[in-house]
């Protein structure tokens, strides 16, 4: 009965697609949660005062997100010894939003719903924070994140075009934006450098396309030539044909738009396919694992990240030595000395509303601290600490970086001025 | 430069890979009518045998002719065993059960298996670096084939001939084919049908752990989560070629590989279709690719061949 044998087929193929379908969905969502770090205790002398750290605590960022969770709880809890804030102790709480927006955004609903939260830091991805935000806004928590660099954030989606208008009042970051960024790449690959032809890739997220954006844009301006654009999926791990691509287009330079899970095998795979010419990114690729899976073959390769190298300031010495000290399983690394000095401001800000409050906190203490946030202003690790009118960071400091044997080194540190 | 003998390469090699996971996904379904989903996740360990193997029990500095096939061996051992305890504690105790309940097995079981992964295995949290075999990488005009593929390049179409072989030849094949076609009949037969699915269970992973070991070579790297993506696309793979035929699997897996490939460098050249092109569309091309395959061809691309369902 072949007809009946057919209809058979057609079903079970058609059982097999759903089953598809289902299986992608329910795995996606179950990637949800995973690592709650439990509730908050409140201190049996004086007031807890919570801050919240939102970052990748597990998966490929996770080392990022793991240094910053460490650095606030640095900074937490030098303010406990230090007895910074009068009759208040700190205490971090870390959720891990898995560099995915729908955690994130769970995650800020837990951070409201818990009185005690009266600042947050983080996050580390620019789409997550993007997912984020209102929730904050609403519920008036002030936020600090040290890592987001897409200018939209703060300036409002239309930045480019002369209109900026701050979306959200508790939204504050100690990194650059890529407004800065991406141009100050531009000119250290096109003058210093000396790369005229660029290829341009990015995986589409909103701080990777931001980013390769602002670079192109300047590049463009200098007289550079863009020879190709290529949009990967961060999903796999297959740039080959790819890395094809960049080969016949005759690029003596790549850069790259995203993060370092997908910029390591993506250097890799570009570099073997025979076209020795350095990979450029952003803070997202500036981490050791970028050049442990890069290999070999990364040597050459350039980042540039937010602010000065934290290991050469006068200021971050003390900070690097209590790092040391407080014997953290898991390295600073790009957003150390940023995550301390957001947490830091949200320990300053707490500090303003007791002080103004005769040393208690205010009912309404969130929406003070948000108030205060605006005029904090001290000397963090990473130099002067304060924000403008869109609460970004008014520190504007870059640097390039290049690995060199397994590691990498600071080239040139500067600002973009136009 | 013409790339397009290199893109072809590109493309069979990917293909190769999805094929090679798609053999277990169809012969499971071919012999006992389940989308085994934790196939992916036998596909992950297995790589994460290669690596405990090269990492845990070889010494520092073995020359890859020795730890090679060493790896190899491990890694076909671990995805056996996972696959062949699934088969045993998950998935028999269902077999008379409606068939969604060991689908959703399935799906827990994928999950668990990440997870534990995660959980258990050292600094799994992120990529861990693979080994490389050094050399290469070799040139043959415009083309360059990597080191790291050589080994996908070789050991894909020798699987492919040893499984074709056993299904087709040995007595344990035939009794593979004789219960996918009915297996009430094949027990009347004197089949130990019991057998031939844990068989049709561990084949399947031996080659998925093939192809986690090409994985590691080419990509330079393994993770837990490597198995969930690339399982979806072997799945799809098996699907295009026809669930149920092994050469289908093989087939499908050649043509989403290559569909993959062509869409991520040429899409884009086409006049409008700028915005639709690149790596980030090639899943979606994929797909259309498959739909469009499976309104025309519902048993998939080798689906008619029943006789030869194993």
């Amino acid at each position: 009965m072949p007809g009946k044998g057919l209809l058979i087929v057609r079903q079970r193929s058609l059982i097999a697609i759903t089953a598809a379908l289902a299986a992608g969905a329910l795995t996606l969502t179950a990637c949800g949660s995973r690592d709650d770090d439990g509730g908050s205790d409140s201190g049996s002398d004086g007031t807890t005062v919570v801050i919240g750290v939102d970052a990748p605590l597990t998966g490929e960022l996770s080392a990022l997100g793991l240094g910053i969770k460490n650095s606030v709880d640095l900074a937490a809890k030098t303010a406990n010894k230090d007895k910074t804030v009068e009759g208040v102790t700190f205490k971090v709480e870390a959720l891990d939003d898995q560099a995915q927006p729908s955690s994130g955004q769970q995650n800020a609903t837990k951070f409201v719903a818990d009185k005690d939260v009266l600042g947050v830091v983080g996050p580390l991805n620019s789409s997550v924070a993007e997912s984020m935000q209102k929730v904050f806004d609403d519920a008036k928590l002030t936020q600090v994140s040290p890592a987001n660099t897409n200018p939209a954030l703060s300036q409002g989606t239309k930045w480019n075009g002369g209109t900026k208008e701050r979306p959200y009042k508790s939204y504050f970051r100690t990194a650059t934006t890529d407004a800065i960024q991406g141009p100050f790449a531009a000119q250290y690959v096109f003058n210093d450098a000396k790369k005229k032809k660029v290829y341009v890739i990015d995986d589409k997220k909103t701080y990777g396309a931001g980013l390769a954006a602002t670079f192109t844009d300047e590049f463009k301006k200098l007289g550079g030539k863009v020879v190709g654009t290529q949009h990967i999926d961060p999903e796999t791990k297959d740039f080959s044909a790819v890395a094809t691509q960049v080969k016949s287009s005759g690029a003596d330079v790549v850069y790259y738009g995203g993060e370092y899970p997908q910029a390591g095998p993506l250097s890799k795979q570009i570099k073997a396919a025979g076209v020795k010419i350095p990979l450029v990114g952003g803070d997202g690729i500036y981490s050791a694992d970028f050049v442990k899976l890069a290999g070999a073959a990364g040597t050459g390769d350039l980042a540039t990240s937010v602010g000065a190298p934290v290991e050469d300031l006068p200021s971050a010495k003390e900070f690097v030595a209590n790092y040391k000290t407080a014997g953290y399983k898991e390295a600073y690394e790009a957003y150390g000395g940023y995550s301390y000095d957001s947490g830091w401001a949200i320990i300053e800000a707490v500090k303003k509303v007791v002080e103004d409050n005769d040393g208690k906190l205010p009912d309404d203490a969130r929406a003070k601290v948000t108030e205060a946030m605006q005029n904090v202003s001290f000397d963090g690790v990473t130099g002067k600490v304060s924000f403008d009118e869109f609460g970004d960071a008014t520190n504007k400091q870059l640097t390039v970086y290049s690995v060199e044997g397994g590691d990498w080194k600071a080239v040139k540190s500067g600002t973009y001025t136009g | 430069m013409n790339e397009l003998p290199q893109q072809l390469v590109n493309g069979l090699l990917l293909g190769s890979m999805y094929g090679l996971v798609a053999i277990g996904y169809t012969m499971v379904y071919g012999i006992v009518q389940l989308i085994n989903f934790a196939h992916g996740e036998i596909f992950m360990i297995g790589g994460f045998g290669a690596l405990t193997v090269y990492l845990y029990v070889l010494p520092d500095g073995t020359t890859m002719w020795i730890a090679l096939p060493l790896m190899l061996l491990g890694a076909i051992i671990v995805a056996t065993t996972v696959a062949v305890g699934a088969e045993r504690f998950a998935y028999r105790p269902l077999r008379t059960a409606p068939r969604l309940a060991p689908l959703i097995t399935a799906i827990g079981l994928s999950l668990a298996l990440q997870q534990a992964v995660w959980a258990w295995y050292p600094e799994a949290k992120q990529s861990i670096n693979f080994p490389e075999i050094e050399g290469g990488p070799f040139k043959i005009g415009d083309v360059t084939i990597q080191t790291g593929d050589v080994f996908l390049l070789v050991a894909a179409p020798i699987s492919m001939a040893i499984l074709a072989f056993f299904v087709m030849k040995t007595r344990t094949g035939r009794g593979m084919q004789a219960t996918a076609q009915d297996p009430d009949t094949a027990k009347l037969m004197g089949i130990n049908t019991d057998r031939i699915i844990v068989v049709a269970f561990a084949l399947g992973a031996v080659f998925a752990a093939v192809g986690a070991v090409a994985y590691g070579f080419k990509y330079g790297q393994v993770q837990f989560r490597m198995g969930f993506i690339l399982g979806l696309k072997a799945f799809t793979a098996a699907v295009l070629g026809g669930i149920g035929n092994i050469y289908g699997a093989m087939i499908g897996g050649l043509v989403l590989g290559l569909a993959e490939t062509m869409a991520t460098a040429y899409i884009a050249d086409v006049p409008g279709m700028e915005q639709l092109g690149g790596q980030s569309w090639a899943n979606v091309w994929a797909f259309v690719l498959l739909i469009l395959v499976l309104l025309f061809r519902p048993q998939g691309l080798l689906g008619e061949r029943v006789a030869d369902r194993a």
